[in-house]
C-alpha cells in the first residue's frame, strides 16, 4: 500500500544545495524533509576537489579583491547570459557563506607568512598580518586567487561538515528514496511521488514547499566527470508538469581532458606543465590546428580542435570509442611523482597505465549543466507556487552560457541560504492544503506507469540500448562544436528515440528495487532533457559561451542576449521554446577577455567585512 | 594477459524477496583493456543480467559507495582493475552492513547512526557572526583535520575488523578516526570527559584487538593505527587525571 508522509518543506536531493536549504528552513522551526538517492556524503557535491570561490583578499596573490572584481568575472565568465542582479547577491554573499562554514567545521587551508617559489618562478610572499585567515588558490578565469580550498578535498570537506548540521539539528532525511513526479493541482506544488530504491514501495510526500536539488544531468551524455546518478531527474520533474520551464539547456560545459573510459576528470596541470596531445598516429596534432596556444588554448577551444581531429578519423579505437593520447612522459618520473602525483595515481588505479612510460587515454568529457529549472532571484520556479530549486538542478542564473570554475560550489551554498529564506517565508505562510482524490490521482497514475513496464505492457523496447542511443547522439551532434545540420539530425533521432522509450520492456522481473526499473522510469524524461538540450541549441543561432555553433561563430547579442526557456506540453514530441531577456544592471555586455583589465579595478583595500 | 575470459562468482540474495535464498551465480566476460569492476558489474547488468544489484556514485574513489569483498578481501570495487585479479572473481556484499540486495548494503544508516552516537560535530556555545571576520587557525591544525577527515565512509574497515563483526555497537576504525578528528580540532570545546563518555568503553577504544585490519584494507590509506593510538592515549591520560 501506499504511504504518505507530510512535512511543512519537502527538498528532493541531499547535496550541497539540498543540505543548506534544508538546514535554513528548518532553523525557522519548519519541518523539513530530505529525499536522497544515496545517503547525503555519497552526493556528487563530495567529489569537487578544486574550490569555491569567495573574494576574501587574504592570501597575497589574492589582496584587493572584493565583491565588484568578483561581480566581473562572473558576469565575464557567463559571456553576459547571466542575470546581473543574481550575479551581485552572489558576490555579496559568498564571504558569509564561506566563514559560517568555517564556524560549521570545515578545515579550510589557512595563510602561512612567508615567502615561497610558483612553479612558474615567480616569488611571492604572504604577510604575517594574515597568518591563519582563510587561504585560496588560483583558478582559471579569475582576476585574483580566490578559490578557497581544503587540501584536494574541498567537497568532500563541505559535504560532511554540512551534512554533521543536518544530523545534528534532526532533519528528517530519508535516503535510497527516488521522487518520480512532482504532485500539483495545475497551480500549486504539493509534493512528490516517490520511489523506494530499497523495496520498490511508492510513498506520497506532502509538503507547503517543495525544493528541486537533484544535481546535474551529466550522465544524459556517454563520456561525463559526474557521478552517475547525475540524470537530472529534478529536472524531468519540473519539465514534466507541463507548466515549469527549464532555463538555457542548451548552455553544456565540456572539459578537453577526460580519463578514458572512466571519464576522471585530469586538470589542466598535466596540460599547464607541459604536456601534449597525440593522436593514434602519435603525431601531436595542436600545432596545426593553434599554433600560438597550442595544448594551452582556453578549454572550449582545445575541447573543439579534438573533437574535430577525432571526426577526421585521427582517433584511437577503443572498445570505448575513439581517443586521443595525452603524452607527459618526457616531464620525466620525478616530476611526474611530484608536482602532477594526484594524476599518476588517478592513471595508475583507474586505468593502470603508468604515464611516467605509458600514453594517457583522453577525450574531451562533459563536466556541468549551466541549464535547470528556471527559478527567479528568490529560487521559486516559474509556473508553479510553491516550488522551488536550488544548485546545479537550477537555472538562477548566476552562470549564463558558462560557469568559472569554483563558483558552483559557491552557488550550492549561497543559494541555500538564501533561497532557503524564502523558503522559510513561503512555507510560514502557506496551508497545507491538498484534496486527497488528486493525491491518489497522482499516486495512481505512477503505480500504472510502474505496472506496464513490470507487465510489459508497453513493448519490448530495451532500456539500456535505448540509453546509450541517447548517449551516443549528444556525444556526436550535441557536443562542443555544434552546427545546424548535425543539431537536426540529433533532433530527428532524439524525437525517434523519445517515441521508441515509451514501449520499454523489461528483462528482469522488474519487482522489489529492481534497477532496470529505475532507469526505465527514467529514460523517457532523459530523453526530453536532450530534446530540451538539442533542439534550443538548433534555434539558438549564435555563439555564446559554451554553446559555440560553427555555423554562427559570433556572439549575437542583437538578437540573442536572452535566455531559453523550455516547456512541455502534455504529449508533445519536442519542447516548445520562449525567450525571456538576461537581466543586465551593471555591466553592458562587452569583450569577453579574461583576467587583465578587471585586475586593474582592484581597490587595494582589505574587504574584511565584506 | 589480454582476451582473456574472466568468471565472476557474485552473491545473489535479495531479503525484500524470499523466493531464492542465497547463492553464488556465475557470469562470464571478456576482459578489456583496463576494466575496473565498475566497468565489468555494468556491462553485466546490461548485457546478461538487469536485476543485479550494486551500488556505484562517483566510480573515482572518492565517494565510499562501492566496498564489497573481492576475492574476500573488502576494496572499492570502481578503483579495482580486473587486470590485478585472477581470471575467477568471487563478489559478496560487505559484512556487518545490512543487505540491501546482491551486491548492496546499507552502510549510509551504519554511518548516520555512528553520527549521531559520537555527536560528530562541532560542540560550541559561540554565535556565528556574519559581520566579522573568520577565526584564525594554524594551516598544520587544519591539514591534521583534513587527514583524519579524509575518510570516505566506504565501511571497508568495519567490514574486515573482527571485533565489529562479533560486536553490533562497536565504532571501528572509522568511528574513532571520526572521534579523534574532533578532538584535534580547536573549534570543538567538548571536554576529554565528554570524549571519554563516547569512547572509553569496549564499544569504543577499548574493544578494539589492535590486529589492524582496518588500516591494510583502508582505500583512503588513512593513518588508522595512528589514530587508534592517538585516542587511547588521550583515554589513558584522562584516566589517570579521573
Ligand atoms: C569532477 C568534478 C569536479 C568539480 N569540482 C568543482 C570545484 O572544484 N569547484 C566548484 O565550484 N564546482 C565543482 N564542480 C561542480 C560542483 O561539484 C557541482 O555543481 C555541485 O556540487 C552540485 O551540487 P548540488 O547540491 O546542486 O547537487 P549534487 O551534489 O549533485 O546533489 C544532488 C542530490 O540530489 C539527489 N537526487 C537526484 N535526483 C533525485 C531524485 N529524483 N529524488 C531524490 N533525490 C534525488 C542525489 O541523491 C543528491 O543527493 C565539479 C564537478 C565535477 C563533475
Ligand atoms: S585494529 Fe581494532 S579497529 Fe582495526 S580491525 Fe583490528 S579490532 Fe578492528
Ligand atoms: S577509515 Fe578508511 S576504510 Fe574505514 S570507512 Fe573510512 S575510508 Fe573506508
Ligand atoms: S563509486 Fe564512489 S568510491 Fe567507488
Amino acid at each position: 500500500m501506499v504511504t504518505t508522509h507530510v512535512t511543512d518543506v519537502l527538498i528532493i536531493g541531499a547535496g550541497l544545495a539540498g543540505e543548506r536549504a534544508a538546514i535554513e528552513a528548518s532553523s525557522h522551526g519548519l519541518n523539513v524533509t530530505i529525499l536522497s538517492l544515496v545517503p547525503p556524503r555519497r552526493s556528487h557535491s563530495t567529489a569537487a576537489q578544486g574550490g569555491m570561490q569567495a573574494s576574501l583578499g587574504n592570501c597575497a596573490m589574492g589582496r584587493g579583491d572584493n565583491p565588484d572584481i568578483h561581480f566581473v568575472d562572473t558576469v565575464r565568465g557567463s559571456d553576459w547570459g547571466c542575470d546581473q542582479d543574481v550575479a551581485r547577491l552572489f558576490v555579496e554573499t559568498v564571504p558569509i557563506a564561506v566563514r559560517q562554514m568555517a564556524y560549521w567545521g570545515v578545515p579550510w587551508s589557512r595563510v602561512v607568512a612567508g615567502k615561497r617559489t610558483l612553479p612558474d618562478g615567480r616569488v611571492i610572499e604572504e604577510e604575517p598580518e594574515y597568518e591563519g585567515l582563510i587561504n585560496a588558490r588560483d583558478f582559471g578565469g579569475t582576476a585574483k586567487w580566490r578559490t578557497c580550498y581544503t587540501a584536494d578535498g574541498t567537497g568532500h570537506t563541505l559535504q560532511y561538515t554540512m551534512d554533521s548540521i543536518v544530523i545534528k539539528m534532526g532533519i528528517t532525511v530519508h535516503d535510497r528514496m527516488e521522487a518520480i513526479a512532482l504532485i500539483h493541482n495545475g497551480e500549486r506544488c504539493l509534493g512528490a511521488v516517490a520511489r523506494c530504491l530499497r523495496t520498490g514501495a511508492l510513498t506520497a510526500y506532502l509538503a507547503r514547499a517543495t525544493v528541486i536539488a537533484t544535481g546535474g544531468y551529466g550522465r544524459l551524455y556517454g563520456a561525463s566527470t559526474n557521478a552517475v546518478i547525475n540524470e537530472g531527474t529534478g529536472m524531468s520533474l519540473a519539465l514534466d508538469t507541463g507548466m515549469v520551464p527549464l532555463g538555457n539547456m542548451e548552455a553544456v560545459q565540456f572539459h578537453p581532458t577526460g580519463l578514458v573510459p572512466v571519464w576522471i576528470l585530469i586538470t589542466e596541470g598535466a596540460r599547464g606543465d607541459g604536456g601534449y596531445l597525440l593522436d593514434k598516429n602519435e603525431y601531436r596534432f595542436m600545432p596545426d590546428y593553434e599554433p600560438k596556444k597550442k595544448e594551452l588554448a582556453s578549454r572550449d577551444v582545445v575541447s573543439r580542435r579534438m573533437i574535430q581531429h577525432m571526426r577526421k578519423g585521427f582517433g584511437v579505437d577503443s572498445p570505448y570509442g575513439p581517443h586521443l593520447w595525452l603524452d607527459i612522459r618526457h616531464l620525466g618520473a620525478k616530476h611526474i611523482n611530484t608536482n602532477l602525483r594526484e594524476i599518476a595515481n588517478i592513471c595508475r588505479n583507474f586505468v593502470g597505465v603508468d604515464p611516467v612510460h605509458q600514453l594517457i587515454p583522453v577525450r574531451p568529457t562533459q563536466h556541468y549543466s549551466m541549464g535547470g529549472v528556471r527559478t527567479n532571484i528568490d529560487g521559486k520556479a516559474y509556473g508553479l507556487k510553491g516550488l522551488f530549486a536550488v544548485g546545479e538542478a537550477a537555472c538562477w542564473d548566476l552562470h549564463g552560457f558558462n560557469r568559472l570554475g569554483g563558483n558552483s560550489l559557491a552557488e550550492t551554498i549561497v543559494a541555500g541560504m538564501i533561497v532557503g529564506q524564502k523558503i522559510a517565508e513561503y512555507a510560514l505562510g502557506a496551508d497545507l492544503e491538498f484534496s486527497s482524490r488528486l493525491v491518489e490521482e497522482r499516486i495512481r497514475r505512477q503505480e500504472a506507469r510502474l505496472a506496464d513496464l513490470i507487465y510489459g505492457r508497453n513493448g519490448k523496447e530495451n532500456v539500456y540500448h535505448l540509453r546509450r542511443e541517447m548517449e551516443q547522439t549528444l556525444m556526436d551532434y550535441v557536443g562542443i562544436f555544434r552546427n545546424g545540420k548535425d543539431l537536426e539530425t540529433a533532433v530527428a533521432r532524439l524525437q525517434e528515440l523519445h517515441q521508441r522509450s515509451r514501449h520499454i520492456g523489461l528483462v528482469s522481473s522488474g519487482r522489489g528495487a529492481s534497477p532496470e526499473l529505475t532507469s526505465a522510469l527514467r529514460l523517457p524524461g532523459m530523453i526530453r532533457l536532450a530534446l530540451c538540450i538539442a533542439y534550443g541549441a538548433l534555434q539558438r543561432t549564435e555563439s555564446r559561451g559554451s554553446h559555440a555553433r560553427e555555423d554562427y561563430p559570433r556572439r549575437d547579442d542583437v538578437n540573442w542576449l536572452k535566455r531559453t526557456l523550455s516547456y512541455w506540453p502534455p504529449d508533445a514530441d519536442l519542447p516548445e521554446l520562449k525567450y525571456e531577456p538576461v537581466k543586465i544592471t551593471e555591466l553592458p555586455p562587452g569583450d569577453r577577455g579574461y583576467g587583465e583589465s578587471s585586475a586593474q579595478s582592484g581597490t587595494g583595500s582589505n574587504p574584511q567585512k565584506a | 594477459m589480454p582476451n582473456r575470459e574472466l568468471t565472476f562468482k557474485i552473491f545473489r540474495y535479495n531479503p525484500a524477496s524470499h523466493e531464492v535464498t542465497p547463492h553464488l551465480q556465475t557470469y562470464r566476460l571478456n576482459e578489456t583493456e583496463g576494466m575496473t569492476l565498475f566497468v565489468a558489474l555494468n556491462r553485466i547488468r546490461e548485457e546478461q543480467d538487469p536485476s543485479l544489484m550494486f551500488d556505484f556514485v562517483c566510480r573515482a574513489a572518492i565517494c565510499g559507495s562501492c566496498g564489497m569483498l573481492i576475492n574476500g578481501r573488502p576494496g572499492l570495487a570502481c578503483k579495482t582493475l580486473t587486470r590485478t585479479l585472477p581470471k575467477q572473481i568471487t563478489l559478496l556484499p560487505l559484512p556487518v552492513f545490512k543487505l540491501i540486495g546482491d551486491l548492496s548494503v546499507d552502510t549510509g544508516t551504519w554511518f548516520r547512526h555512528l553520527s549521531l552516537k559520537t555527536e560528530a560535530w562541532i560542540h560550541t556555545d559561540k554565535e556565528f557572526d556574519p559581520t566579522a571576520r573568520e577565526d584564525r587557525m594554524d594551516n598544520a591544525t587544519a591539514l591534521k583535520i583534513y587527514e583524519a577527515e579524509r575518510c570516505i565512509e566506504c565501511g571497508c574497515c568495519i567490514a574486515g575488523c573482527a571485533t565489529a563483526n562479533i560486536r553490533q555497537e562497536f565504532l571501528g576504525a572509522a568511528g574513532l578516526n571520526r572521534v579523534a578528528r574532533f578532538m584535534v580540532d580547536p573549534r570543538d570545546l567538548r571536554s576529554g570527559r565528554a570524549f571519554y563518555e563516547i569512547v572509553g568503553n569496549n564499544d569504543g577504544a577499548f574493544g578494539c584487538i589492535g590486529l589492524m585490519a582496518c588500516e591494510d584494507n583502508c582505500p583512503a590509506q588513512l593513518p588508522l593505527q595512528q589514530q587508534l593510538a592517538f585516542v587511547r592515549r588521550r583515554m589513558a591520560a584522562l584516566g589517570l587525571k579521573l
